[in-house]
């Protein structure tokens, strides 16, 4: 478990330095933070960041908390959150939220017309920092799940791996939204774990976290950015795959490790 | 390390020589059922790239595989008699027999042990080794040990193929299309040596049931193909070496290592053999997993793990295109009646690994052919030695003629009022126009009701029909025609402006008419289940909106039953459940947007072209699916239709689209070449390559481009 200082900590320094988002996860049977909860705990400790979460599982929470936590924590950090929904896919999560696993996807696009309706009809209390509500971004990599993105929300976020498995996802996003007659282009975002230095820490924690996906475990680990090199060739990937906005996780919980992050992102610039 | 490899193949041998070299303190072991000399199959293909690969990692069994090689840079392509060439391609071919001689000796020289000739322990006596290396083929014993744990899953292909010899010696790899009163057969032929070439013989599963080939022995088996295939053979004979006819099987694996089992080659994978070749795949794997293990050392999850990380994503890329080369091949007969270069063109592109720009520069005589053929074909003066790349060449349309093929359609704001199109719609037109043949206006409603959201514009009022006429002129004077889509949405009405999303709506929804009771999502409104008056009206609306679209200076217009909306609704089984003549069958289910379809050609000029939007599928279980769209794309044409304008989905909350870059030009290929009328494609298309690529095959006859994809 992370002290609540380092949270604390960790998001202000990330806002002193070229940080523009601070990213959570959502896990219920885990070792974890609510994700709301830990981004409240960083929007007090911050003035300008965004706020996201990468991502809520929807169906773990009624729709009607879920636009309440959102809304809160729009409201509490004037306008920094961005919404990431996604099914999740640990069963026991589910299990300890006891919601049944079947019948979820339907769920989940429920939940959403709910929130989306919620939103912009000024329902949710408190009111959201924004009108209409903040941000909704949806993830999972299914053909249901690009179509829900289009359908419901602002953009798309993606699940992690190389910039190519981005692009190939963003294609998906993009004809999705142009086949939903959607005005503009979806937002795109995406994700990737990080660890410089202590690897070995962090394919522990990443083995663990993903325990699971069975041996898709040791794939999440070995796709671990462990060196300056392979944080900056992701970047730029992703960048030209036309990702917007790019959330590096930390998989060691040490403030050093932001600081070499900083680091590498600085001597881009 | 003590290592076991299953399968003395190519993938075995030669990653055990390749490891044994990388590390000769590893003890190797070759088990390997059969005599060394004994092989199925004949030659094998190699390209350029995967030649270099083969040199960097052991460069002596590269020097003797390429001594032996043939080599070759042309591609023919027999078709109604004709051959067409095309040059360029740069292939290799080996005697698969020969290259597993070179792999053996290899392995003896550094100390590999072969076993041949013995049977091959099952895993469990062989995982006191530190690695176990499955290399036992596409049938492996050893994954289906444990298939479920590498989550193994298998499609079988509806074809027959037969993999023969022969001593005639292909002077290009060779595609030879017979049709017969039973179907098309296709030969896929190349030579592997001086003296003989790889003959493959493939049909559909119902041509080889119709032509008797299911009773027929390995004799009669090769007599027919010998007789089918005589002007080719010109008097060789075919070689059979347990020549027997098979299905093809794509294998796909979640995971590629249980433990110390690894899984190597057709053992891990399978990409159908009209793509190239196995052997190439299983090779590349052989080098990647002996770098992982060296580069590891003692770590072998993590060896395991890189390999697959390294050859997972190469091998789905091609898989992907694997499948649409069978595809190809098991719809050919599609494309009987393409002229032979044509024909070529479509072939060579099949799996969209060769695009037009490719072949211009693999092959610019066959494109300059190619080009004025389309030309010629497209009502051009024929003669001519060159011609515009395809998109450029004018489309005539009954009696509009579209001055290209590139169509763009510019994105709806909801911003219009009162149905009355905005003035940021009369700024997007021109703007959109961009040299394009035809902008075309997305859905613009026939009736007050028929909106999607509040901002939809309509044309069901002289303010309407001025303020498209207005458009109209500067789609003119921008040079393109102009087309509109007309539709009802039906059910999907009475929404908010979809910059939040769709389906969402209104707090206080109008009535919304349907063919059944049913709601399009969740949480919208139940529409009322159409009567005869309705049906009466809507049809008089789409007539109305026809006539002054006509009035307007509309050139084209299209008549949206796609995407869910009313027509559209009418067309899908999960949408209509009517009971009356309206639902039911696909012809019961057709019949109102045929009626409403019928009515607007009668009240549209006849010298302007029409189109209709539809789904090619609903992508749902269930659903309206491709075969539907096929027989109403069908009965549109004898309707006097002009084109379909392919779409996708029905706004189902339960669809389970396939997006990606072209992802609807499959579709439209279908609908085009098995219901014989023109088609607009669209769907995740940005370039004028993919555009040539389209229509110089043959897959579609205009194309909707989004040219800014990333701005």
């Amino acid at each position: 478990m992370i002290p609540g200082d380092l949270l604390a900590e960790w998001a202000g320094r990330a806002e002193a330095g070229p940080f523009t988002s601070l990213g959570v996860l959502d896990r219920l049977a885990y070792d974890s933070y609510d994700p709301f909860v830990a981004l409240a705990a960083a929007a007090a400790a911050t003035r300008r960041i965004g706020l996201v979460t990468m991502v809520v599982s929807g169906p773990l929470r009624p729709a009607g908390t879920l636009a309440k936590l959102a809304a809160s924590v729009d409201a509490l950090s004037g306008g920094r959150l961005t919404l990431g929904v996604a099914l999740g896919a640990r069963a026991n999560d589910y299990e300890a939220a006891g919601v049944p696993l079947q019948g979820r996807g339907d769920r989940l696009d429920r939940q959403l017309t709910a929130l989306r309706l919620a939103f912009a009809d000024g329902t949710v209390l408190p009111q959201a920092a924004r009108p209409g509500g903040p941000p909704l971004l949806i993830g999972g990599d299914s053909g249901r799940s690009f179509a829900r993105m289009a359908r419901f929300a602002d953009g798309y976020v993606h699940g992690g791996g190389p910039p190519r498995a981005f692009a190939r996802a963003a294609e998906q996003a993009r004809a999705a939204w142009a086949d939903a007659g959607r005005p503009g282009t979806p937002a795109l975002w995406g994700q990737a774990y990080f660890a410089l230095g202590d690897e070995e820490r962090g394919a522990d924690y990443l083995r663990d976290y993903y325990a699971f996906t069975g041996p898709f475990a040791e794939k999440v680990a070995a796709g671990n950015l462990t060196s300056p090199q392979a944080v900056l060739d992701l970047v730029r990937g992703y960048e030209e795959a036309g990702c917007d906005e790019l959330v590096l996780l930390p998989t060691v919980a040490d403030l050093a490790q932001l600081d070499r992050l900083a680091d590498v992102m600085a001597a881009r610039a | 390390m003590r290592i076991e490899v299953v399968g003395a193949g190519p993938a075995g041998l030669y990653f055990a020589l390749l490891a044994k070299k990388g590390d000769p303190r590893h003890e190797i072991v070759v088990h390997e059922r059969n005599a060394p000399d004994a092989t199925f199959g004949w030659g094998v293909v190699f390209s350029e790239e995967t030649l270099s690969s083969f040199r960097d990692a052991d460069h002596s069994t590269w020097a003797d595989i390429t001594e032996t090689f043939a080599r070759w840079t042309a591609i023919d392509v027999h078709f109604r008699g004709e051959t067409v060439r095309s040059v360029g391609h740069g292939f290799s071919g080996i005697a698969r027999k020969r290259i597993l001689q070179i792999l053996q000796q290899r392995c003896r020289e550094l100390g590999v042990e072969l076993r041949f000739e013995e049977e091959v322990p099952d895993v469990a006596a062989l995982s006191s080794a530190d690695l176990v290396v499955a290399a036992d083929g596409v049938n492996s014993a050893t994954r289906r040990s444990a298939h479920d744990a590498f989550g193994a899953v298998e499609r079988v292909h509806p074809t027959k193929y037969v993999w023969f010899g022969t001593d005639l010696v292909f002077r290009a790899f060779t595609f030879v299309f017979r049709e017969t009163e039973h179907g098309m057969f296709q030969v896929h032929g190349y030579p592997f040596d001086a003296d003989r070439s790889t003959f493959v013989v493939e049909c559909r599963d119902d041509v080889w049931s119709r032509a008797g080939l299911e009773e027929a022995s390995e004799e009669a088996s090769i007599a027919f193909c010998q007789e089918l295939f005589a002007p080719e053979l010109a008097g060789h004979a075919l070689l059979s070496n347990r020549s027997l006819w098979a299905s093809f099987v794509t294998l796909r694996c979640q995971t590629w290592h249980q433990g110390n089992v690894v899984l190597l080659g057709d053992a891990a994978h399978t990409a159908h053999f009209t793509i190239g070749s196995g052997t190439k795949l299983a090779m590349e794997d052989a080098i990647a997993l002996a770098g992982s293990l060296q580069r590891y050392g003692a770590d072998l999850e993590a060896a395991l793990t890189s390999y697959e990380l390294e050859r997972q994503p190469a091998v789905e890329r091609l898989q992907r295109a694997a499948l649409d080369s069978a595809a190809y091949f098991e719809n050919v007969s599609r494309y009987a009646s393409f002229e032979p270069v044509r024909f070529a063109v479509n072939l060579l592109t099949r799996s969209g690994r060769i695009s037009y720009a490719n072949l211009t520069q693999r092959d610019p005589e066959l494109v300059r052919r190619a080009d004025a053929a389309f030309a010629a074909q497209s009502g051009g003066a024929a003669g001519r030695a060159f011609a515009p790349p395809p998109a450029f060449i004018p489309a005539e349309l009954r009696g509009l003629v579209v001055s290209n093929r590139l169509v763009v359609s510019p994105m709806s704001h909801d911003d219009a009022e009162d149905g009355v199109a905005s003035d940021g719609m009369a700024d997007r037109v021109p703007e959109a126009a961009g040299g394009a043949g035809l902008v075309l206006c997305e859905f613009v409603s026939v009736a007050a009701d028929g909106r999607i959201t509040r901002g939809t514009p309509g044309l069901y009022n002289d303010a309407h029909a001025s303020a498209w006429r207005r458009i109209a002129d500067l789609a003119h004077e921008a040079g393109s025609a102009f087309g509109l889509r007309i539709g009802h949405a039906g059910r999907r009405g009475a929404m908010r402006p979809r910059r939040l999303g769709t389906d969402l709506p209104l707090l206080e929804p109008w009535p919304l008419l349907a063919p059944s009771a049913e709601a399009a999502a969740p949480d919208a409104p139940v529409p009322r289940a159409m009567t005869a008056e309705d049906m009466e009206r809507v049809r008089g609306d789409f007539e109305r909106a026809a006539a002054s679209a006509s009035e307007a200076g509309v050139d084209l217009l299209e008549v949206d039953a796609a995407h869910g909306y009313l027509l559209g609704s009418f067309l899908s089984p999960l949408s209509n459940l009517r009971t009356d003549a309206y639902g039911g069958s696909l012809e019961g289910r057709m019949r109102f947007p045929l009626e409403v379809i019928g009515s607007v050609r009668n009240a549209w000029p006849q010298d302007k072209p029409l189109a209709v939007r539809i789904p090619a599928t609903e992508w749902a279980r269930g659903g309206f699916d491709v075969e539907d769209a096929v027989a109403v794309a069908a009965a549109l044409s004898t309707l006097g239709c002009d084109l379909v304008h392919v779409a996708a989905g029905s706004g189902v909350t339960r669809a389970n689209p396939e997006y990606g870059p072209g992802y609807l030009v499959a579709f439209a290929d279908r609908i085009r070449n098995e219901a014989r009328i023109g088609v607009i494609v669209e769907g995740r298309l940005w370039t004028l390559d993919q555009a040539n690529t389209i229509l110089a095959a043959g897959r579609a006859d205009l194309a909707v481009l989004d040219y800014a994809p990333t701005s």
